[in-house]
């Protein structure tokens, strides 16, 4: 596997603004892709270091804290969202079920659950994506919240029609007279490193392409927890890809209470001049990095979290974008019908006297 | 060493029937008693739903709708098993069908709204015809793709099941639908969540062109359930009493022992596909007769109803007369009535507009602003 690392994102950084101003603009034209990235260990949100014994000290420094990786986030959000459920409002009930769920989940995100709710509100499904996608919408569609887990995001494939010609236009189709906005489907996503190419997809474009669904990739532990309470009261059905980078690597306290962040709007996390940075999920953490190291180079990134990719916060990506002049969009997926590619044109297309350098992204691919 | 055999020819199943091809009741055969005026309704309703078929394909063929699919051959199972349920079972349908919302209390111009996609279509006049949809009565809106619904059924069912509610959910398709992952899939996950849904499959013969010789190996569909750990039985779709005694039976052991059944009805489609299916090219058109004349469900209840007194030449007369004037009248009305606005193109794919979608509206209507000429004009913008 290829990998971009901050080093090479950081490399191309230099090499927009070195290039700006001297070959024009033409919107929507992309960079090459670069040559083989260095492999490396990919840069990491707050609280997580390099080395396996010192991430292991903070691990437990981040139990100690309370701090909870995304797995137990995910887990959290799942229970906090079934009791705030049955408190509200008795009759309308959360599901949680999938391949493997009921003793916990191959990344034990649903851990406790079935003792906690009971075995028919937290079970196994038989092994069947297609199968228990369509089971979650019968269930939605009776104005349940349910909470489908798909074992991997390379595995959600075979439900795809129930997803695209059911889940998204459940709404459509009948004139708002039925709905099925309460199901999320979770999906383990992205690369960890020694996945092969069926444990490490990112197929968050396939998804985007469709209007009715809402496709939500969280960078961090209380972010997950935040946007997955969100998604599970969202009134439309969502897509929820957990990056696996961040189940075990990524310690961060999150908040024991009840909260949601919102869909649909992306964040600045770094505030800089000279070039725009997108990306999502575990991406984030590598972009941190290649504004810390284009820092040293005089490059002053401002980097942005989209958060939510369908429907996307255009107005955020636009402002910024008008401010630096220059646009990079990184992810992990593969480059081309990405999603970056959209952002691209679009962001091309509304500001397009206002971007001197080309637009380009890089991948994990 | 004992290998289970295939679908043996000497051992097929057994199909269960309670009216012959006369209408009388098959001597020694078990069925759950039907009054007059259910059975009247039931009649009523098959002869609506024939003069139904007959006008709207007719419109069709004049160009006042776009596409129509009939049940002709196929009446009696949608109505029969909709008389047999209660309003509270949640129906997950195909779109060979509409009986069960006929007799639940559709009603002709509702039909006729959706088919001609005005504004008073409850789906907004974004689906072609035949693709009914209705909240009030428990009917799940149909979408073109095959046996997609029938994995719904079961999360349906398994929620009316959790919420402890006197009801169950049922699912009909076709004989080419049982190929689809997604029935296996539905099938297996309703055995193993004791989901209390009735798979109802209506084995035709046909599905489009291909034949059931060329769809499965195995005797049917009925023979499949067993497989999947669940009851089933085949019964003679063209015999309303089986189809109603069967659901009867059905919907009792679905609820009150929290277990999905399997019902194979065989009958045959004496329509095309649809209106843009013309049969004849692949199949013989006096077998198509044959079935038509010889074998109609519809007449074979009319004589068994004629047999208990309850219904005359005379009262056929009378509603048949009657329904077709219905049928017109709410084509005429349906057909004055002007198209759903511009903007629901896009209302309804989320619970409120995004802002993407938004963007795309404003661009369309600027286009049609700038070209008035090329977009219709009974759509108002």
């Amino acid at each position: 596997m290829v990998m971009d690392s901050a080093a090479a994102v950081r490399r191309r950084v230099r090499r927009m603004k070195e290039t700006a101003g001297v070959r024009g603009a033409p919107a929507g034209v992309r960079g090459e892709r670069s040559a083989a990235g260095v492999r490396a260990e990919r840069g990491a949100p707050a609280g997580v270091t390099g080395g396996s014994k010192k991430r292991e000290e903070r691990r437990r420094e981040g139990l100690a804290l309370r701090g909870l990786c995304t797995s137990s986030a995910a887990a959290a959000a799942v229970e906090e969202s079934k009791k705030t459920q049955i408190r509200v409002d008795a009759a309308n009930s959360t599901y949680v079920f999938g391949e493997d769920v009921s003793f916990g989940g191959v990344f034990r995100c649903t851990t406790g659950l079935a003792d906690r709710f009971g075995k028919h509100r937290v079970f196994n499904t038989p092994l069947c994506e297609q199968g228990l996608v369509g089971f979650g919408i019968g269930l939605a569609a009776m104005g349940n919240r349910a909470i489908a887990e798909i074992q991997f995001a390379d595995y959600i494939f075979p439900a795809f029609d129930q997803i695209v010609n059911e889940a998204a236009k459940f709404r459509y189709r009948s004139g708002s007279q039925f709905n099925c906005g309460g199901l999320t489907i979770r999906a383990p996503y992205g690369a960890v490193g020694h996945g092969g190419h069926y444990h490490s997809q990112s197929p968050e474009a396939f998804f985007c392409h469709v209007p009715g669904l809402k496709v939500v990739i969280p960078r961090s532990p209380r972010e997950a927890k935040g946007l997955l309470l969100a998604c599970i009261r969202d009134p439309n059905p969502t897509i929820f890809f957990e990056p696996k980078w961040l189940y075990r690597l990524a310690v961060e306290e999150v908040p024991e209470h009840d909260y949601m962040l919102p869909l649909s709007q992306a964040e600045v996390i770094r505030q800089g001049t000279d070039i725009t940075l997108i990306a999502w999920g575990a991406q984030l953490a590598v972009m941190e990095q290649a504004c810390v190291e284009a820092e040293k180079d005089g490059i002053s990134c401002e980097l942005i979290d989209l958060k939510t990719l369908i429907p996307w916060d255009k107005e955020t990506v636009e402002a910024s974008v008008r401010k630096t002049g220059k646009l990079l969009v990184s992810h992990e997926a593969p480059i081309t019908g990405g999603f970056g590619a959209e952002i691209c044109a679009s962001i091309a297309e509304s500001c397009f006297l206002r971007v001197t350098s080309f637009i380009t992204y890089s991948d994990f691919s | 060493m004992a290998f289970i055999p295939e679908s043996p020819e000497k051992q097929k199943l057994q199909c269960y029937r309670v009216l012959d091809d006369n209408g009388q009741t098959i001597i020694g055969s078990e069925f759950k008693e039907i009054n007059k005026e259910v059975a009247i309704k039931m009649y009523s309703k098959m002869v609506t739903l024939q003069t139904m078929d007959t006008i709207f394909y007719e419109a069709q063929r004049q160009g006042r709708i776009s596409f129509y699919v009939t049940s002709m051959g196929e009446e009696v199972i949608s109505i029969a098993s909709a008389a047999a349920l209660s309003m509270d079972d949640v129906i997950f349908p195909q779109y060979r069908e509409p009986g069960v919302l006929l007799w639940r209390g559709f009603t002709l111009q509702e039909f006729t709204n959706q088919l001609f996609g005005n504004k008073y279509d409850y789906g907004k006049g974004r689906q072609m015809p035949i693709h009914y949809g209705s909240n009030k009565l428990n009917y799940v809106t149909i979408s073109s793709t095959i046996a997609t619904q029938i994995p719904h059924a079961v999360g349906a069912a398994y929620s009316l099941k959790m919420d402890k509610k006197n009801a169950c959910a049922v699912t009909y398709f076709g004989d080419g639908g049982t190929s689809e992952g997604d029935f296996h899939a539905a099938m297996n996950f309703a055995a193993v969540l004791e989901a209390p849904v009735i798979f109802i499959c209506r084995n035709n013969g046909w599905a489009i062109s291909t034949p059931t010789s060329e769809q499965f190996r195995s005797d049917g569909i009925a023979v499949r359930g067993p497989a999947y750990g669940m009851r089933s039985i085949r019964v003679d779709g063209n015999d309303a009493l089986a189809i109603y005694s069967t659901v009867h039976a059905a919907r009792e052991m679905a609820i009150n022992e929290r277990r999905p059944i399997l019902i194979e009805t065989l009958t045959y489609r004496v329509g095309h596909h649809s209106t843009s299916d013309d049969s004849t090219k692949y199949r013989p058109a006096d077998e198509i007769e044959h079935w038509r004349k010889a074998r109609d469900p519809v007449t074979r209840f009319r004589k068994w109803v004629e047999k208990n007194g309850w219904w005359d030449d005379e009262d056929e007369s009378v509603l048949r007369n009657d329904v077709r004037k219905k049928v017109l009248n709410a084509i005429q009305v349906a057909e004055k009535v002007e198209k759903p606005p511009l903007s629901e193109l896009f209302t309804d794919v989320y619970d409120h507009p995004s802002s993407n979608l938004g963007e795309q509206e404003r661009l369309l209507r600027e286009t049609v602003k700038r070209h008035p000429k090329d977009y219709p004009i009974d759509v108002p913008v």
